[in-house]
């Protein structure tokens, strides 16, 4: 029986955790929690750069806002989807959290947002790639801010394609995410007249890529597609580049690649390569300068998750101001009415599956002769505007939107 | 002669009455002991998250299973993730395409599924001894990783997110964290209990000799392989009933459950505990699983994987039987 009165007196707890909600700021403080791979993998893409990102958004706003405290939690999810969900369910159960952000492996993102679902709180995710975030797996709590799988590839095959790529090998990691990506990555080159004339799967995680790489060079396709990520992709550039593949004229497309993996390699090995990206550093004085200040705290350059984290939360605490609460959906529709206009993004808008629309960039990597310093890597190719980069919501699944 | 028998046996007498009474004494003082456990943990969740004591029961049944396998039958698998994630995936499954279906019912599924994997696994693996029994079972739990990396089911490297928890018995609701955590804690003590009458029983006395002594326990006549068999499947079953649990609390089964990495966290959680005793795992779980999500939200949180090194290298080096064994010579050697 002790247990039936426990459980009673929680629901009677969590009803009165409900009651306060509904109050302007709930506890007079507005809660963030930044989670993120702090050690592991994609530590360097996200990380402890991302904690200082969030920090200078907080700062930006003198860390209240109308004197109202800003409060920061963060942890490291390992990678671990378990972990990543009990540290979100913890803030939000202990703490009550009001808004999560970072958010970097799919895996993890997925658990997390469901929990944050199931509290009725906000997640801004800017790091994970996987687009059914906004799709069969959208939800009114979360924002995918920076960008995703679809817009990835969606971008570098249409940008290939254009600049006269028409035959294409994929070399596709042997796991879901690779498997969609390559079915993407087919779809566009087929609707654009291109043809795929193979390709090869590499079990995950791989370090010799060499006879899938002969393979590809052996095929004799104009562009040779890595659907892949992480370190598979740096292995199979590295590999790539010692079989001379951008010297004999083939190219190199990348579908998940960001800034720190392209300096972490280096341009002898990475020139050449076409990416899409959703923000880089040296695009204009605005951004310049943002990365001057994150670089001076930090002691890199920002990679696009990171100022996705400063963009997010930067338009969260406007909304915050704003609608003078923090009550998730008040906020959530204040977010989606006002266009999202900083150095990240120009009239970027929230759309109803959650996904933020902004331009992206498509870039070439510099040759070594090209660059001029540590991190003049990019060359920009084009910008591809919002409404194309992203799924077109007439083929979402998302729940949200209204013909479903 | 005679008289020289009666008076050997007048004192043996007594040393025997003596030894009962002791025993009796130590018996009860271990029900003492358990009691005063189990009342801490009725009482744990009013102080301490329910989701994060959840998390620390399934992983301490997990490594009390594991333990079972290395502690008392002297068999080291480093597969034992295959078990732990097949529950958690089979759960996690039937729980979410069968909406509806009652908690204990899920957790049962899953259990049964990593019965039968570990007697499929144990069939096998057995047939080997020391390190060969290792890399078998390891080169198996890869296999079983990459079906659940393949296997359309498991949603591949995002894993089965949003399992609903279902109700109990079909009435009581399990998203409720209090009510869930002691549904938990029935879980795990039905767990420890099974693997405490197991080591006790005259079945556990053989398996020690096995440990021990190998071609002894044959030469005596007792059929070893039967006998690892039985050990390696209630072991794999209890990592399965743990790893079920887990999915029900958690609500998602992913490959970290899978991963060899997880193999290798439940033997640093044994021996950090102390292998061959029965809280050492228990004890192992809670450091660990308490380090983990203690650091990760600390300003050390880049640290932990070489906190945990250091700290499992200091514990080799210093006391190798583990944290209890340690505490147990300290009480043997001081109170007795």
């Amino acid at each position: 029986m002790n247990f039936v009165r426990n459980s009673a007196s929680a629901i009677l707890a969590s009803s009165l955790i409900a009651a306060t909600a509904q109050a302007q700021i709930s506890n007079n403080e507005i809660r963030i929690g930044y989670l993120a791979d702090m050690s592991g993998t994609y530590r360097d893409l996200s990380g402890p750069g991302g904690l200082e990102a969030l920090k200078m958004a907080v700062e930006d706003f003198g860390g209240t806002v109308d004197g109202r405290k800003i409060v920061l939690f963060n942890a490291d999810d390992l990678n671990k989807p378990d972990v990543g969900a009990n540290t979100v369910r913890q803030w939000i159960d202990e703490r009550n959290v009001d808004m999560v952000t970072g958010l970097v492996a799919s895996s993890v993102v997925l658990a997390a947002s469901k929990v944050v679902e199931q509290g009725g709180k906000l997640a801004l995710i800017s790091g994970a790639a996987a687009s059914s975030l906004t799709n069969e797996h959208c939800s009114p709590n979360h924002i995918h801010w920076t960008y995703d799988t679809f817009a990835l590839a969606n971008g570098t095959a249409n940008a290939v394609l254009k600049d006269g790529g028409k035959s294409w090998y994929i070399l596709t990691a042997d796991y879901a995410f690779g498997h969609s990506m390559e079915t993407d990555i087919k779809k566009v080159v087929q609707a654009e007249g291109g043809s795929v004339v193979g390709a090869v799967r590499h079990p995950f995680p791989s370090s010799d890529f060499s006879s899938y790489i002969l393979q590809a060079q052996g095929s004799g396709a104009d562009v040779i597609a890595l659907a892949n990520a992480g370190a598979d992709t740096v292995n199979s550039l590295k590999t790539a580049s010692e079989f001379g593949v951008t010297q004999s004229g083939q190219r190199l497309a990348g579908m998940v690649v960001f800034l720190n993996d392209i300096h972490a390699m280096g341009l002898d090995v990475t020139q050449g390569l076409m990416l899409t990206t959703g923000w880089y550093w040296d695009m204009n004085e605005e951004t310049r300068a943002w990365a001057e200040r994150y670089q001076k705290r930090v002691g890199s350059k920002p990679t696009m998750v990171h100022a996705g984290i400063y963009s997010a939360t930067t338009h969260y605490l406007n909304a915050v101001k704003q609608t003078g609460s923090d009550d998730t959906a008040t906020v959530r529709a204040q977010m989606a009415k006002t266009p999202v206009n900083d150095m990240f993004a120009k009239d970027g808008r929230i759309r109803e599956d959650g996904r933020m629309v902004h331009d992206m960039y498509l870039v070439k990597v510099k040759t070594p002769a090209e660059s001029k310093g540590e991190w003049d890597l990019y060359q920009m190719v084009r910008t591809i505007p919002g409404n194309e980069a992203f799924r077109p919501l007439a083929e979402s699944q998302c729940k949200l939107v209204a013909k479903n | 002669m005679s008289s020289q028998e009666s008076v050997a046996a007048v004192p043996l007498a007594v040393r025997a009455n003596v030894e009962r009474e002791r025993r009796r004494a130590a018996t009860r003082r271990r029900q003492l002991f358990y009691l005063a456990l189990l009342g801490l943990a009725l009482l744990a969740p009013l102080a301490i998250y329910p989701v994060f004591l959840m998390k620390l029961l399934c992983f301490a049944l997990f490594a009390c299973a594991f333990n079972l396998l290395l502690g008392y039958a002297g068999l080291l698998s480093f597969g034992h993730a295959a078990f732990f994630a097949c529950g958690g995936y089979i759960t996690g499954h039937m729980l979410s395409t069968y909406s509806g279906l009652s908690t204990e019912l899920g957790i049962l599924a899953g259990t049964l599924a990593s019965t039968l994997l570990g007697l499929i696994f144990g069939l096998l693996a057995i047939r080997r001894q020391g390190i060969y029994f290792a890399m078998i079972t390891l080169a198996l739990a890869q296999m079983v990783f990459f079906v659940f990396v393949q296997a359309p089911f498991t949603g591949g490297e995002n894993g089965l997110q949003g399992v609903p928890r279902g109700h109990l018995f079909g009435l009581i609701d399990m998203q409720n964290n209090l009510a869930l955590y002691y549904v938990v804690l029935a879980v795990f003590v039905f767990g420890f209990a099974v693997i405490q009458r197991t080591i006790h029983s005259p079945y556990g006395q053989v398996l020690k000799a096995i440990r021990e002594n190998e071609p002894r326990a044959v030469s005596l006549g007792y059929n070893v392989d039967a006998h690892k068999l039985l050990a390696f499947v209630i072991s794999s079953a209890l990592a399965g009933l743990a790893g079920a649990t887990k999915t029900v609390v958690f609500q998602l089964a992913s490959l970290t459950d899978a991963h060899w990495h997880m193999s290798g966290e439940v033997i640093l959680m044994t021996l950090l505990g102390g292998v061959g005793t029965l809280l050492g795992p228990l004890v192992g779980a809670t450091v660990v699983v308490t380090l983990q999500s203690s650091l990760s939200n600390g300003p050390l949180g880049e640290w932990v994987h070489v906190i945990l090194g250091v700290i499992f290298v200091l514990c080799v080096l210093l006391f190798r039987s583990g944290i209890v064994g340690w505490l147990e010579r300290l009480v043997k050697r001081n109170f007795k």
